[in-house]
């Protein structure tokens, strides 16, 4: 979409983002918390040797299954271990296991990920199919294979489970860093010179980065839950004491020392739930910095309008082709739309616009991006997602739509109020067919059988001009053309014949060629039906073409409205002559079924403009 | 849609195959003497040799893997080193067992994920703190401690099932159930956690989709458009989760039958790879990669019925 004079704003340098997740990571108790834990439980097993209070692996006839005790503060297991010395060490070879199947899993992965995207082409396809091949493999049987080929060895075990899980760091790496292998800044650092490694170190680390330690607290977690698991089993190495062995041997005396159980589940679950959550944590830091871009932010902010600020301009000058106006069918006062940030503070989109449309009218809604048209339209039609803060009136037909409950508003959307978007091919469900999309309001708004519904869309689609109706009725929407989407959902805002047609820019998404037929069919339908339309457009040509009444929409006001003819010839808003001087004059010269998208001036549109018509129906499937 | 069912049944026996093969010959570099532990340290160098060619442990590798292969294409996968029962029969009568294991915590996870997942994206509140909490457990405690939980409460202190051991249903469906539900207890938690969320993320991705608003702007009911539209687009990637999240809930079975001792694959599994008993590993290993496959199959196909993309890629 080509705007006026707004330019795009670079994303902010990777540094001050980093900087962002210290800070965000900082303010997160619970992220604290577990990194506090997980401290805690390394550090105790680092210091073990001088924590533990008895030999861990002494065992001793007289204290089987001692209850707690001075001696034995946690009590002593069914060979007479200490517990609380046993766990501590229990907790170095965890631990060690599960970092040594991390760093296995995470060395092949990272560095078959990066070679995969980056080189891509045979190492692509043989690591993607290795990888798939070890998902499909249920790990604990492949372990327990591996445990037949290597023994009880807890390290062996480790490394070959490294191996098993080595394809969830390869499809996330691999993911990343062939999304990334065409973006524009490794095409400029290989120009400048860069060697590949440097690019690889410099750039795409960086992006691989955050996924990459997400990952690794949740390998580790599945590391200590799989050795634990193993070593219950009774399939560890039993010289060594680990949680999982010490689980078996409480679990076996659960009878007689239930409470033993305890301590070693409780090694367990904490240290992956700090993990998990350490990592949720990570996750939701780095994707805070990669949230709202500051374009989004800056665009369509309005500040609630300060009191005894100029009202926009109204011309009351007639439309010289009317005599007596027709009755009002939407009315619209004081509408207000506005979101509350997440520091708290509200952001006002829609500030205050009040605007008519009568019956049989066509209301042009002008402004740039941004400018809060759009959200205006919405509001209307309750459309809005539930955080959108709403007031004002909206008149229609005698009834408040703002008033009116959910169930009735609801029988008058698509009923008496259609509603045509802007982006064709996003506004089709992908998993149904158009005829059945079709086919569904219908029968809900005027009760027809399946039968007389099927022909009266069948009906739809040839007025919208398809060249073979029935075919496109069992087309599902990846199968039609954008500008045959954008009919479709044309005959859809119409099936039901509505009173009024709120259409959002619908020729923006289309081809030009195609932008003026969808015009001509609007217009065409609109003097069948007779419905009023309220048409959201940022282009002047659109609303020279089609539209009786203009308001021009900027910064969630309206800052002129009046009859088209008296706009165009004696604007006064400032604004509004700033919007004509931007467009291009050539436009005037072309061929005058092009000519009334003049406004469509974006760059890389000029040398299309100049193309032929293509008949009805027979535009390219070009999207 | 017949080709994409052809080409997905070629990749399955492309994949049951490489897993097969791997593990046959990861097996052999293992070895080790079978015959000695077969015939204990008493038997003389003579009868060792005369088992190990009993065996066909005197061949060479490649010959020994043809005649495996040549076999199995037969359905004949050899007899237990160790028991001498036929590989196919001793696998199929434990089969059952697993498999009701694992299409009860299935069918059982994917109901309850749905309708959390579903409640937790469109409703908020109390339900999405509980798909995050739930999320988080699922991560951090593995299964057979979720099993040893429920067991230690359920069974050991309220009596209201029975700890261990498993009764055919064929015997005793009331005790049946009892014996089943704790063990599909714990291995349905620990899946339900997971697939909650990608269900959450994906109806909630659904829903922020411009067709929902176009849905709405016709006048379509909200239960509508939710449990038609939304969900069915949402279904795409949760099953794919779905799948995956089965091939865990397999291995979770393994260990979760020892715990409860279910007579299933998981013990099976157990003893066969402790003694090395190769002809048994191996139908295990093929057992559960075609399980694995048939699932996925499974999967595929109705993402095929859901997506009409995927039905003609």
């Amino acid at each position: 979409m080509s705007e006026i004079g707004v330019g795009v704003v670079p994303d902010p340098v990777a540094a001050s983002a980093t900087r962002g997740v210290a800070r965000r990571l900082l303010g997160n108790p619970l992220a604290i918390g577990s990194a506090v834990v997980l401290v805690l439980i390394v550090g105790s097993a680092v210091l073990a040797p001088w924590l533990a209070p008895h030999d861990p692996n002494l065992p001793s006839a007289t204290d089987v299954l001692a209850a707690p005790s001075d001696r034995f503060l946690l009590g002593a297991d069914s060979s007479g271990h200490d517990i609380l010395s046993r766990l501590l060490f229990a907790t170095r070879v965890t631990l060690a296991a599960a970092a040594l199947a991390l760093v296995v899993a995470a060395v092949l992965g990272i560095s078959a990920g990066l070679m995969a995207g980056y080189a891509g082409g045979w190492t692509e396809t043989v690591g993607t199919w290795i990888a798939s091949m070890l998902m499909a493999l249920p790990g604990i049987v492949a372990l327990l294979a591996a445990r037949a080929v290597v023994g009880p060895s807890v390290w062996a075990t480790m490394i070959v489970f490294g191996v098993l899980l080595s394809p969830m760091f390869y499809r996330v790496i691999y993911t990343a860093v062939s999304g990334v292998r065409q973006e524009l800044f490794v095409d400029a650092a290989r120009v400048a010179g860069l060697s590949d490694a440097r690019i690889i170190t410099r750039h795409i680390l960086t992006v691989v980065r955050a996924p990459a330690v997400i990952l690794a607290a949740q390998v580790a977690t599945v590391g200590i839950g799989v050795q634990s698991g193993l070593a219950f089993l009774g399939l560890g190495d039993p010289t060594v004491p680990s949680w999982g062995g010490m689980l078996n041997d409480a679990f076996t005396s659960m009878y007689l020392a239930p409470l033993q159980i305890l301590w070693p589940s409780l090694a367990i679950g904490t240290t992956g739930i700090a993990l998990t959550l350490l990592s949720n944590a990570l996750r939701d830091a780095w994707e805070g910095t990669t949230g709202p871009s500051p374009r989004r932010d800056r665009r369509g902010t309005a500040r609630p309008s300060p009191a005894g600020r100029p009202a926009g301009v109204v011309h009351d000058e007639a439309p010289r082709d009317r005599e007596v106006p027709p009755a009002e069918l939407l009315g619209v006062t004081g509408l207000r739309v506005g979101y509350v940030r997440p520091d708290g503070t509200s952001r006002t989109v829609v500030d205050g616009v009040s605007l008519q449309v009568r019956r049989g009218e066509v209301h042009g809604l002008v402004g740039e991006s941004g400018s809060g048209k759009t959200q205006t339209a919405f509001a209307i039609m309750r459309l809005l997602p539930r955080e959108a803060q709403v007031s004002g009136r909206i008149g229609f037909d005698g009834t408040d739509l703002a008033e009116l409950p959910e169930r009735e508003l609801r029988r008058l959307r698509g009923h008496r109020i259609g509603y045509i978007p802007q982006e064709p091919m996003s506004n089709l469900d992908p998993s149904f067919t158009v005829g059945s999309q079709l086919v569904e309001p219908i029968r809900l708004h005027l009760g027809l059988g399946r039968a007389p519904a099927r022909a009266r869309a069948l009906d739809l689609l040839d007025r919208v001009g398809l060249p073979d109706p029935r075919r496109a009725f069992g087309s599902y929407p990846h199968e039609i053309s954008g500008g045959m989407a954008q009919r479709v959902l044309i005959a859809g805002a119409v099936s039901c014949h509505p009173d009024l047609l709120i259409a959002d820019e619908p020729t923006t998404a289309l081809d030009v060629t195609v932008q003026a037929e969808v015009l001509d069919l609007l217009r065409g339908l609109q003097a069948d039906l007779g419905m009023g339309i309220l048409l959201v457009t940022h282009n002047f040509g659109v609303v020279a073409d089609i539209c009786d009444q203009v308001s021009v929409m900027r910064s969630g006001r309206i800052v002129e409205t009046g009859p088209v003819r008296a706009i165009f010839e004696d604007p006064r808003h400032p604004y509004t002559r700033s919007l004509f001087a931007a467009v291009p004059q050539a436009g005037v010269l072309r061929d005058p079924w092009v000519m009334p998208v003049v406004g469509r001036s974006g760059p890389g549109s000029l040398p299309d403009d100049a193309r032929p018509t293509a008949p009805v129906g027979k535009e390219p499937a070009d999207v | 849609m017949i080709s994409f069912v052809l080409r997905r049944i070629g990749s399955s026996v492309v994949l049951i195959a490489s897993v097969t093969t791997l593990t046959f010959f990861l097996l052999f570099a293992a070895g080790g003497d079978v015959a000695r532990r077969l015939l204990g340290p008493d038997a003389t160098p003579d009868t060792v040799a005369a088992k190990a060619h009993e065996l066909g442990l005197d061949q060479p590798v490649l010959h020994r893997f043809g005649d495996w292969v040549g076999a199995a294409v037969h359905g004949d996968l050899g007899r237990s080193w160790f028991s001498g029962q036929p590989v196919t029969e001793a696998i199929l009568s434990r089969l059952a067992v697993t498999f009701s294991l694992a299409a009860g915590a299935i069918l059982l996870t994917a109901v309850v994920a749905t309708f959390l997942g579903v409640l937790a994206a469109t409703r908020g509140g109390w339900s999405d703190r509980l798909v995050q909490v739930l999320s988080v457990l699922g991560h951090a405690v593995p299964t057979f401690l979720i099993a040893l939980i429920l067991v230690t409460v359920f069974a050991v202190r309220l009596h209201w099932f029975t700890p261990t051991g498993y009764t055919r249903i064929t015997d005793s469906p009331v005790l049946w159930l009892s014996s089943v539900t704790l063990p599909i207890l714990a291995l349905a938690i620990g899946g339900t956690s997971g697939v909650a969320q990608q269900v959450r993320g994906a109806v909630a991705d659904a829903l922020r989709q411009d067709y929902v608003r176009t849905l709405r702007s016709r006048g379509v009911p909200e239960t509508r458009v939710v449990l038609r539209h939304v969900l069915r687009n949402a279904a795409g990637p949760a099953l794919t989760f779905l799948g995956l999240e089965f091939v865990g809930l397999i291995g979770g079975a393994v260990i979760i039958e020892q715990i409860f001792a279910i007579p299933g694959l998981g013990q099976v599994a157990v003893n066969a790879t402790s003694q090395g008993d190769m002809p048994l590993v191996m139908g295990l290993v093929m057992t559960v990669a075609a399980f694995v496959v048939v699932v996925n199959l499974a999967i595929d196909l109705i993402q095929g019925w859901l997506n009409p993309k995927v039905r003609q890629s």
